[in-house]
């Protein structure tokens, strides 16, 4: 039985991280690129997590790690009133279709 | 532990006042505000602004030896003063400037978009002192979710509320992979505080071809995309035309000031603190002897600046060409971080108080003018050097003055910046930054050429006339731009004065 370390925990981080930068990259529905953001703020709170953990650190990554759950928590909070009011003026949040501002 | 708290707030009293006049309007707003007959947020402007000439007043009082606030959180010093008062200055105008907006005057619940500027404001000043990893992410996301909020303020206008979706999605994906590079700093280092990491890069544990090198390289870019987001420089500006020309123009003129400029004091800082060590002779970044730093940041400065003036030449409306040129700015005063010498930064200082003079100046005449025709378009600037002699030649001063033209205050800023740059050998940096002052110079003369030398388009030649508080304002940003361009003695000293960063 292998015991779960830290590279396990980087892993786990680094492929939310790349699965948060694909849904940006690809999605184009605004709620589903806001859930790609969540997905990046979370495995940068795992790795915080992970490195006060097993590095022997201090708690300043646990404290920080609740910060950014909270900061998160606020900017969803925006940006979903954001995303809705968008909705209410174009139906749609789809973000290739609401492009009236152009080079 | 309670005692460093105790003993720090005295000297917080600034950013708490900011903070206070937050919290505080958002009751009047709703306590007061809503109950007027015609509610034009007059009261909860007015109230904002009473806060923010508070916290003015109070720097002078906030003792600026560089020291450090609340542990390692937060330093003081003569830098971040100088932003400060650079900040709450812009504030100031931008809400005297909201008041007078067309375009906001015929927004229902306009009282909360003053409130809304006060906690960027608080959020910005947080920017200029943040010396720990956490106060740097914090201070940036206060002021992002204040301005994702204020960029989609015209409810009633599609583009406003396109710019500030873009607006979220652009900085929300920017600052968490910032977040996640000071994750991996934080991993490498052991530590949040920028200090500490100093003291961690400078350990000689970094060395290339090992695997910690290489993430040490990923997750310093990675934080650089959350500064280049916040000051647009290119390749993280893609939110800025959009949301720049969707804003209302206040906004925009707030966020192309005040917001870049913290946007740099919190880049300076972190560079300057990690990346120096003063043991050695100034600007040389010896942390990491292998990488040279200033190189990025110089291939940096040349595709910011030359992309934003490029692009600039193909824009019609006013507010869009300003945006461009805003990001071809940033490009300029990059330079000075490029070398990251006592003169560089001290450059970069100047540059920002000339750049608040003649930027601002712009937008303001902007927003005038398309509040009496409503268009911010080039060819609806066709006459008006003859239909609105004063405000035309307000314009034209501070356009000729963004392009860097003796003898008006932005030559000097210009100068300041390549001599920097010279000194410290980067000639060839200097030579793309004249030319693409040559550059810019083409797309301001198109409005100078619409203005003065083109009748307008449907013939209309009856003159606009302006209130007197438009032409006392006008007035008022041109002088500061002819004095600074003949008698800019004061600028440099204050400058140079101000370059004193906290080093442990």
């Amino acid at each position: 039985m292998m015991e779960i370390g830290l590279p396990h925990y980087l892993v786990v981080s680094a492929v939310l991280f790349c699965l948060g930068i694909l849904a940006l990259a690809t999605r184009r529905n605004a709620v589903l690129m806001l859930m790609g953001i969540e997905f990046i703020l979370n495995s940068a709170n795992l790795n915080l997590l992970a490195f006060s953990r097993y590095q022997g650190l201090n708690l300043e990554g646990h404290v920080f790690a609740l910060f950014v759950i909270i900061l998160a928590a606020a900017e969803a909070a925006v940006a979903l009133a954001i995303v809705l009011h968008v909705y209410r003026m174009n139906n749609t949040v789809d973000a290739d279709r609401i492009a009236s501002l152009k080079e | 532990m309670i005692e460093i708290i105790f003993n720090s707030i005295p000297s917080f009293w600034p950013e708490i006042t900011m903070s206070l006049t937050f919290v505080v309007s958002m009751i009047v707003e709703f306590s007061i505000g809503r109950k007027e007959k015609s509610s034009t947020g007059m009261t909860t402007g007015l109230f904002v602004l009473a806060g923010f000439i508070i916290t003015i007043l109070q720097l002078p009082f906030q003792n600026p030896e560089p020291r450090l606030l609340f542990g390692t959180m937060y330093s003081v010093d003569p830098f971040a003063m100088f932003f400060k008062y650079l900040i709450l200055a812009t504030g100031i105008v931008i809400i005297v400037f909201s008041m007078q907006s067309a375009e906001l005057r015929k927004q229902r619940a306009i009282g909360e978009f003053y409130s809304f500027i006060a906690a960027m404001t608080f959020g910005m000043m947080l920017m200029t002192g943040a010396s720990h990893l956490l106060m740097i992410y914090l201070a940036i996301e206060v002021v992002s979710i204040s301005s994702f909020i204020l960029s989609g303020f015209s409810k009633s206008l599609h583009r406003s509320s396109e710019a500030s979706l873009k607006y979220v999605l652009f900085g929300g994906a920017a600052s968490g992979v910032m977040l996640y590079g000071m994750s991996l700093l934080y991993g490498l280092t052991g530590a949040l505080d920028i200090f500490q990491i100093q003291a961690g890069l400078a350990s000689g544990v970094f060395v290339p071809q090992e695997a910690d090198f290489a993430v040490l390289m990923i997750s310093i870019i990675m934080i650089l995309v959350g500064f280049g987001y916040k000051i647009s420089a290119v390749p993280f500006h893609f939110w800025t035309p959009d949301v720049y020309e969707g804003a209302p123009i206040t906004v925009t003129a707030y966020l192309a000031v005040a917001s870049k400029a913290a946007g740099f004091a919190i880049m300076i800082r972190f560079f300057y603190v990690t990346f120096f060590d003063s043991m050695v002779d100034i600007g040389k970044w010896v942390s990491l002897p292998h990488f040279e730093w200033n190189i990025v940041l110089a291939v940096l400065a040349v595709i910011t600046m030359t992309l934003g003036n490029v692009v600039a030449v193909w824009q019609d409306n006013l507010k869009r060409m300003l945006a461009y040129s805003s990001i071809a700015h940033a490009g300029y005063i990059l330079m000075g971080a490029v070398v990251m010498t006592d003169l560089g930064i001290s450059a970069m200082l100047m540059y920002f108080v000339i750049y608040f003079f003649m930027n601002l100046g712009a937008f303001y005449v902007v927003m005038a003018v398309a509040d009496r025709i409503g268009s911010e378009h080039i060819d609806d600037y066709r006459g008006l050097g003859k239909r609105a002699p004063i405000v035309s030649v307000g314009l034209s001063v501070f356009l000729v003055s963004l392009t860097g033209l003796p003898p008006l205050a932005g030559f000097i800023g210009k100068w300041m910046l390549f001599s920097a740059v010279v000194e410290a050998n980067f000639i060839w940096l200097a030579i793309i930054g004249v030319i693409n002052s040559a550059i810019s110079l083409y797309y301001y003369a198109r409005v100078f050429r619409n203005m003065y030398l083109r009748e307008p388009l449907n013939g209309d030649t009856s003159p606009i006339t302006f209130s007197p508080l438009v032409i006392v304002t006008t007035i008022l940003f041109i002088v500061p731009n002819i004095i600074f361009g003949l008698y800019f003695g004061p600028l440099v000293s204050y400058a140079q004065h101000s370059v004193r960063i906290f080093l442990p």
